[in-house]
């Protein structure tokens, strides 16, 4: 086998510049710490079950208005043609309505996930979809920990369904719907930082009204949307087994191990290559 | 080769080329054969169904739902199809990197194999695509998501498919009779050997890596963060546990392709992958035996899918690992082939198990695949095998390649 390094070294040179790329694209990611992402901070407490959110969603976003009934007990989950639901909790605290719709996470796995960059962090906070770029894998689906994005597998042009905090009317300077439809103010909208202190301050005001403790602030890394309740968040349909470091940190370990694989193994083989190739020859000549 | 073909072949970088194609297009001998009375038919509903599915939507003939949105199309033709393909790297490893020249009489025939596998179980993947027309986004870089694993295995599928196309492309030139694009091509064989080994460690490792962030959905028995390495360490088996499989088929099919001393190399070489077999499977068991011990899961295998995990682990890895070892002792060609069935049997366990099977082991409604999945999926591997048959009638892979190849050398 006679061998052209010169092919060789081309390959090493398209291997370089993918990583050249990759880390130029990494690069270019802002630090996502020094961002304050934008939110909203349900209160359950405060919620009446009126559905007046769940309403306003459908509308705005040009679904099918939700018609079936709210009973206490029975989970509705929320699906491709709904973004947002209330259900009724039975627990050990009475009935309690909570709201459940996509987190917005800080480091969203969906996001991570996504090869075409379709579902997207904005700078605002919001995670959004974009159908122009979206090919349909459904990666984003196996990897978001809430299980939030939902498909159309009944359509030719099947869409990813999930709540976008009303990126459009955030972008126009307004809140988005649900939060300014609610007639009791469970809904809440501003950056995490101030959702957060706000929080605190009803804990801290009523410790008796909550669970010292806020959903979101670091499950999965933290959320955009965080939640106060009266009872233990596994009772309200919490996985409350997740994990508080980020998702997308779970595959960095092996993405980061791709380009020294890249620089290592080339010529690793190669260097076996040439070993075996003497040695062959060497076993030759004694035959001879 | 008919006379006429063979008398084409022979005047090499002529202008008759395409009328040599044309030849070649229409089939070679009998038509009804048993396997095409039985794969004919189910190609044309797969086509029919195929076509309802980009009509109304892949839930028409699926059963995948919002809690499994991965099924029979991910988790077998792509995870597993990738994995059983992966014979072509280890054996290209083993024949152009460590010299041993005992393989290389079957190297050809392999990296077909993994070409046409990696052409229709990640084309299958288009299937599966519910805005296939937007694939094109990652590739021509209008939107690249770097920190995606699946944009990385998309674009080692490909690199990894061009390479393997390179490394087969020879035997088309031997075919066609063009000696200077043979000289040429088979001169690029090297390179493409070396990006292919590397594009496949990481990409059989990437398709574990898939399921690395649906961390609380997949079984605690069957995920960990090792699922990348143990992804890889099994293609090697997989792969080659394929190779034993598909060349004692092709041995009796193909019979008359083969040369004598071919076949006189046979058994010898299928004890040689039985051991190579034995050894990985013997790291590859080990390693899961470490994982579970470190990930302290003791109390879930008393549970019922604690015994599918056993049955899996024993059955089809410690099982077929003993017997590719007393075959190979032994030299019992028969018991090495049940040997290579059973680690395949242990592979498909493995791949659905983590993708599929073990992927929201808890929910309430558990995914199966619907019949038309099936026919679907078996649309793609007939088709292959179709094709497959096509090339090895025409091109030199189980042949000997034509006497002009010795001349030149
Ligand atoms: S909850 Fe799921 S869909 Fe929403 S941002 Fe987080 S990972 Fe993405
Ligand atoms: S389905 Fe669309 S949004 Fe989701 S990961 Fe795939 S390309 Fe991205």
């Amino acid at each position: 086998m006679n061998f052209d390094r010169r092919n060789f070294f081309k390959t090493v040179c398209v291997a370089g510049a993918t990583l050249a790329v990759g880390n130029s694209f990494g690069a270019a990611k802002p630090d996502e710490s020094n961002i304050e992402f934008q939110g909203v901070l349900y209160d359950s407490t405060r919620c009446l079950g009126c559905r007046a959110c769940e309403r306003v969603c459908a509308k705005n976003h040009e679904l099918p208005e939700p018609k079936d009934e709210l009973k206490a007990g029975v989970i509705r989950k929320t699906s491709e043609k709904q973004r947002s639901v209330i259900n009724n909790y039975v627990t050990s605290k009475g009935e309690v309505y909570v709201k459940k719709q996509c987190m917005h996470c800080n480091e969203p796995a969906c996001a991570a996930a996504c090869l075409t960059q379709a579902m997207y962090k904005t700078k605002e906070g919001p995670v959004v979809w974009r159908g122009n770029k979206c090919m349909g894998c459904r990666f984003c689906m196996v990897s978001c920990p809430f299980d939030v994005p939902k498909f159309e597998y009944h359509s030719a042009n099947p869409k990813i369904e999930k709540c976008d905090m009303c990126y459009d009317r955030i972008k126009a300077g307004k809140i988005p719907a649900c939060a300014e439809a609610c007639p009791g103010d469970a809904l809440t909208f501003g950056t995490r930082r101030e959702l957060i202190a706000e929080a605190r301050k009803r804990i801290f005001e009523n410790p008796k009204d909550y669970v010292n403790q806020i959903w979101g602030e670091q499950v999965a890394g933290g959320t955009g949307w965080l939640y106060l309740s009266s009872t233990p968040f596994n009772e309200v349909g919490f996985n409350t087994k997740l994990q508080n470091s980020s998702y997308p940190e779970l595959s960095k370990g092996f993405l980061y191990a791709v380009p020294s694989v890249f620089v290592l193994l080339p010529p690793l083989l190669l260097g076996i290559h040439e070993a075996t190739k003497n040695r062959n020859q060497a076993n030759d000549e004694e035959n001879e | 080769m008919n006379k006429q073909a063979q008398t084409l072949a022979k005047d090499n970088d002529g202008g008759s080329i395409f009328k040599f194609i044309l030849s070649e297009l229409r089939p070679k001998g009998r038509i009804l054969t048993p396997f095409n009375i039985i794969a004919i038919p189910i190609i044309l509903l797969g086509i029919v169904l195929i076509v309802i599915r980009f009509i109304n939507g892949i839930g028409s003939i699926t059963n995948l739902s919002q809690d499994t949105p991965w099924g029979l199309w991910i988790g077998f033709d792509v995870v597993t199809g990738v994995a059983f393909a992966g014979g072509a790297y280890v054996l290209t490893f083993m024949v152009y990197i460590l010299k041993m020249e005992k393989y290389r009489s079957i190297v050809r025939v392999t990296v077909l194999n993994g070409f046409l596998a990696y052409l229709f179980y990640a084309g299958a993947l288009l299937l599966d695509l519910g805005r296939p027309w937007n694939v094109i986004n990652p590739i021509i870089g209008n939107s690249f998501g770097t920190s995606s694993v699946l944009f990385l295995v998309a674009w080692h599928f490909l690199l990894y498919m061009i390479a393997e196309l390179i490394e087969f492309s020879p035997a088309i030139a031997e075919w066609l009779g063009t000696r200077r694009a043979r000289k040429i091509l088979s001169g690029l064989t090297m390179g493409a050997v070396i990006f292919g080994i590397t594009l496949s460690t990481l990409h059989q490792s990437g398709l574990g890596a898939l399921f690395l962030m649906a961390k609380d959905k997949i079984h605690p028995l069957w995920y960990s963060e090792f699922i990348p390495i143990m992804f890889l360490v099994s293609s090697i088996f997989a792969g080659l546990s394929m190779v034993i499989f598909e060349g004692s088929i092709s041995h009796k099919v193909f019979f008359d392709q083969i040369s004598e001393k071919n076949h006189k190399a046979q058994s010898g070489i299928l004890q040689g992958l039985a051991k190579i077999c034995a050894g990985a499977m013997f790291a590859y068991f080990f390693l899961q035996l470490l994982v579970f011990i470190h990930s302290k899961n003791w109390d879930l295998i008393n549970t019922p899918m604690g015994y599918w995990f056993l049955f899996e682990m024993i059955g089809f890895v410690l099982v077929p690992m003993l017997l590719y070892l007393y075959s190979y002792r032994t030299r019992n060609i028969l018991l090495i082939r049940l040997a290579a069935i059973l680690t395949m049997v242990g592979i498909i366990l493995n791949r659905l198990n983590v993708s599929v099977i073990g992927f929201k082991w808890d929910a309430p409604v558990h995914y199966y695949p619907s019949w038309m999945e099936i026919v679907v999926t078996l649309t793609v591997i007939f088709t292959e095998i179709l094709i497959f048959r096509w090339i090895i009638n025409r091109m030199p892979v189980l042949r000997d390649s034509p006497a002009w190849v010795e001349e030149e050398h």
